[in-house]
């Protein structure tokens, strides 16, 4: 048995707004955006935020993997939607996860996930590491140009890893390059020149050097480091200075998705870990108030499986947003009208929600063991008009079987952030159906017995009272393969 | 089978507000206004009233919770007054109460009113509002067009109807409420449409256009009943009695069982056949003369003919370009405009309809009478979504027949 990393996973939202529509919007105050208009990033759904996109990437990396014997779950952002509450417990719920798993929510710095998967590794555990950050910036700031919603996940373990570390070393210093405190949402930063000659420069090859020290490995012997930055011309210049081969420097994912915070790192560290070969060595750079390096060569090459999309998957599943007020209304960056419909009350006693767990954050239901029939919600009493049998189910999860549209509708009359609103019966193969919300499918697509593949969404935001509830949705079905 | 209130309990008077946007009238103007009418109709007093039944659903928007309002507005003297509420069945439900106090001897003479106040809302449409506390957590974000809508999907997909052919249908049965509507004084929509007005109106929801919804109204109807004796000895003839009350409530099949396949009311088909036996019909297409069903929406009211047994399964769409449910057809639907022209305001509908019966069965129907009058009146009252609501019916008729 060896630890290491056992399954990469990720997860990149299917929204993609062209670099060229914020340049087009804003290029009027800010002319320099037009130079950046290359490209285009992810963006979330109105429905998604860094808990739901951890979520996907989880079980992008967990397709094919037994979930009941992890010890622990790791959850690295910067953009938690909650502050305090364990943003960790709600992807623990939504996977289905033991409860007796010990869950940690790690933030505070752009290197959160180099940092945990520092720690995972060196703690020994069954572990699930998920990183996402779905990042908000000013409108016409470079960081909107240059960042991209998206999330990874490294399942950690003993066992036959795809990968292991060789070696791992950090620094930790106050250099305040940019920062975000409580009260504000945005970034405020200092000038980028500053940032990569005293900063990059000066922190991370040191890091580097002592990494590949412990290791024993030779800088000209790395054949892939996972080092991004959102400033130009920075990786080039770390990579020179560390001696590190020049051709080694990954893709770092900025023509099709941005960079994604404190997950970019694991993202591209997932993306390599789908092309590397066996005997070949990645290195992980994560740079924040310090920085980490961690080795690793990869022992084997990461098997397919039909529900794993991975990095180049997920860039696949894409649909172009051309609308750029759409993007500001999605984050909350523009006061727009919603009209009366929206005031609707959204509460949810969270006493109920507590009792509603299952149902209502993992989607389980029930299997009736008189009859056999799969229903949801599980309930007191079997809904088989042949068996009504009472107190019979026991928990059955609906989370990722394939159900088919029995009917549908895009409505136009009722709220929704994205109008129309779509939703229908989704009936399940093996039994079970449910009148959900769809998202990510447009309205002309939708047709009577589709596949659909369930998400972890938000459902309502409560702008009264700061808080959003989740619940499961339907999307057209993607798969390895292509679509279902 | 139980024996059932086939002509236990005959109407002594109704009543109908005008119904449209009110803006003039509170929910208490409106009961009022419904049950003056029906008060002078039955020829009685307030004070003959043993037991009186409220319906209202949206109560939080106008008269609060209660039967209190009822009582309150009518000064009712200290008798027992019910408030019910069951989606937009609730009138039906209402009138039920009323119906089975004096089949059942515990009243003499019994009231059902049935109102709502909608324009009060702030924008059209019905209000949006929560759905209790779990069903917020996992249902979508629903309107009643969205979820009606689905039928169109599903119809099509069982019976391979071509949706050009399922539009130009629902959109006939537009045109007909309309012209219908326009002859009815108490209608809020009183204009005649044409059937490229209904296909070139803004979409809602696929399939359903601005035309193919029923409006959104205020509105108060009301029914005095009593037993066939004591109305005789009012100094009523030709009485018009009940022949069968049914609801059927969707018990969480349709929305957790995959034997629906979503294009069809199953309560509507239940309950349809136990009214048949409990009013002693054996052919319905051929011994119904009048309907009105809940057509708050062109396909609501497409699919029901077939849930209604009247039309075959999946002919329909032929019945009704066929004028079969025209006025001058040979079973006329929603002669008096239906939920299309008087709109909708929930707790007042299934009153309203039984209400048009009750006309036209005694002749007093004006510029939409009916020259046959007719002999056997069906009324179909639905609440909820397809995949789950209450349906409930009524058959009226002459007594004794």
């Amino acid at each position: 048995m060896t630890f290491g990393i056992k399954a990469a996973g990720a997860y990149i939202p299917r929204l993609r707004l062209a670099r060229r529509v914020i340049a087009e919007a804003n290029g009027w105050l800010t002319p320099s955006l037009n130079a950046m208009a290359k490209g285009e990033r992810a963006i979330c759904n109105w429905d998604e935020d860094a808990v739901t996109l951890a979520v996907e990437a989880g079980r992008d990396a967990l397709a094919g993997h037994d979930r009941g014997t992890l010890s622990s779950l790791h959850f690295a952002s910067t953009t938690f939607p909650f502050i305090d509450r364990l943003n960790s417990g709600i992807v623990a719920q939504a996977l289905g996860l033991p409860d007796t798993v010990s869950a940690l929510d790690i933030a505070g710095s752009q290197r959160a996930a180099t940092s945990a998967l520092r720690n995972a590794l060196d703690a020994g555990h069954d572990t699930l590491l998920v990183t996402a950050e779905h990042l908000r910036s000013k409108a016409a700031s470079p960081g909107e140009m240059t960042s991209g919603d998206a999330a990874a996940a490294l399942l950690i373990g003993d066992g036959d890893p795809i990968a292991r570390l060789l070696g791992s070393a950090s620094a930790t210093t106050d250099f305040v390059d940019h920062y975000r405190s409580q009260d504000e949402p945005y970034d405020y930063q200092w000038e980028e020149r500053w940032i990569r000659d005293a900063g990059y420069m000066k922190i991370v090859p040191p890091v580097i050097a002592r990494c590949l020290e412990a290791a024993g490995i030779a800088a000209s012997d790395v054949n892939h480091v996972c080092m991004a930055s959102a400033l130009p011309r920075v990786v080039d210049a770390v990579v020179k200075a560390a001696g590190l081969p020049a051709t080694s420097i990954a893709d770092s994912l900025h023509a099709g998705c941005g960079h994604a915070g404190a997950a970019h790192p694991l993202l591209m560290l997932a993306a390599a870990l789908e092309t590397a070969k066996p005997g070949e060595r990645i290195l992980v750079i994560g740079f924040g108030q310090g920085a980490d390096a961690l080795l690793f060569e990869c022992t084997r090459a990461m098997p397919g499986h039909a529900d794993h999309l991975g990095v180049r998957g997920h860039l696949t599943r894409r649909r172009e947003e051309t609308n750029y007020v759409k993007f500001l209304a999605f984050n909350e960056a523009i006061e727009i009208e919603r009209g009366m419909r929206a005031e609707a009350d959204k509460l949810t006693p969270l006493s109920a929600l507590w009792r509603n767990r299952e149902t209502a954050t993992g989607f389980v239901g029930g299997r009736c063991q008189v009859c056999g029939t799969l229903q949801f919600p599980r309930s007191r009493i079997c809904v088989s008009p042949n068996c009504n049998a009472v107190d019979s189910q026991v928990p059955h999860p609906f989370a990722d079987a394939v159900g088919r549209v029995n009917s549908y509708t895009a409505d136009r009359l009722t709220y929704s952030p994205d109008p129309p609103a779509c939703y229908g019966m989704i009936q399940f193969d093996d039994g079970g159906r449910w009148m959900m919300d769809f998202t990510d499918v447009e309205a002309d697509d939708l047709k009577v017995g589709m596949s659909m593949r369930m998400m972890f969404r938000i459902k309502d935001i409560d702008t009264q009272r700061g808080f959003r509830r989740y619940f499961w949705k339907a999307a057209p079905a993607v798969t390895s393969e292509g679509s279902a | 089978m139980p024996a059932g209130i086939r002509d236990k309990v005959a109407m002594l008077g109704m009543g109908c507000s005008k119904f449209g946007e009110r803006w003039d009238a509170d929910a208490t103007d409106l009961m009022v206004e419904a049950y003056a009418e029906a008060l002078t109709d039955a020829g009685i007093e307030t004070k003959q009233i043993d037991a009186a039944w409220l319906a209202t659903a949206i109560e939080e928007q106008h008269v609060g919770k209660s039967a209190v309002p009822l009582a309150v507005a009518l000064r009712l003297p200290f008798i027992p007054v019910t408030r019910v509420e069951n989606y937009c069945a609730s009138g039906t439900e209402a009138f039920r109460g009323a119906v089975y106090a004096v089949a059942s001897g515990a009243a003499d003479i019994a009231l059902a009113l049935g109102v709502e106040k909608l324009k009060d809302t702030g924008y059209g449409g019905l209000p949006q509002r929560g759905r209790g506390t779990l069903n917020n957590m996992t249902w979508p974000n629903l309107s009643a067009p969205g979820l009606f809508a689905q039928l169109g999907a599903a119809y099509r997909a069982k019976h391979g109807s071509a949706p050009d052919d399922l539009k130009r249908a629902m959109a006939h049965i537009s045109v007909k409420s309309h012209d219908n509507g326009s002859r009815n004084p108490k209608a809020h929509l009183r204009n005649r449409i044409t059937i490229d007005t209904v296909l070139k109106a803004p979409m809602v929801a696929e399939p359903l256009g601005l035309y193919d919804c029923c409006g959104v109204s205020d509105g108060a109807a009301c029914a005095i009943v009593t037993t066939p004796e004591i109305a005789r000895s009012l100094g009523k003839h030709d009485l018009i009695s009940i022949k069968a009350l049914q609801i059927a409530v969707s018990n969480g099949l349709e929305a957790q069982h995959n034997s629906w396949d979503g294009s069809y009311f199953a309560t509507t088909r239940i309950a349809a056949r136990r009214a048949y036996q409990e009013a002693g019909i054996e052919n319905p297409r051929e011994e119904v003369s009048l309907i009105e069903v809940h057509d708050c929406f062109s396909v609501t009211e497409l699919v029901t003919m077939e849930d209604l047994h009247i039309s075959a399964e999946g002919r329909a769409i032929h019945d009704v370009l066929d004028g079969f449910y025209d006025a001058d057809g040979t079973v006329p639907c929603q002669i008096d405009g239906g939920l299309k022209c008087f709109g909708h305001p929930i707790g007042a509908s299934g009153l309203r309809m039984v209400y048009e019966m009750y006309l036209q069965m005694l002749g007093r129907a004006g510029d939409r009478q009916r020259k046959d009058l007719p002999r056997i009146g069906l009324t179909h009252n639905l609440g909820g979504f397809p995949h789950q609501n209450v349906c409930s019916i009524a058959v009226v008729g002459r007594h004794g027949e």
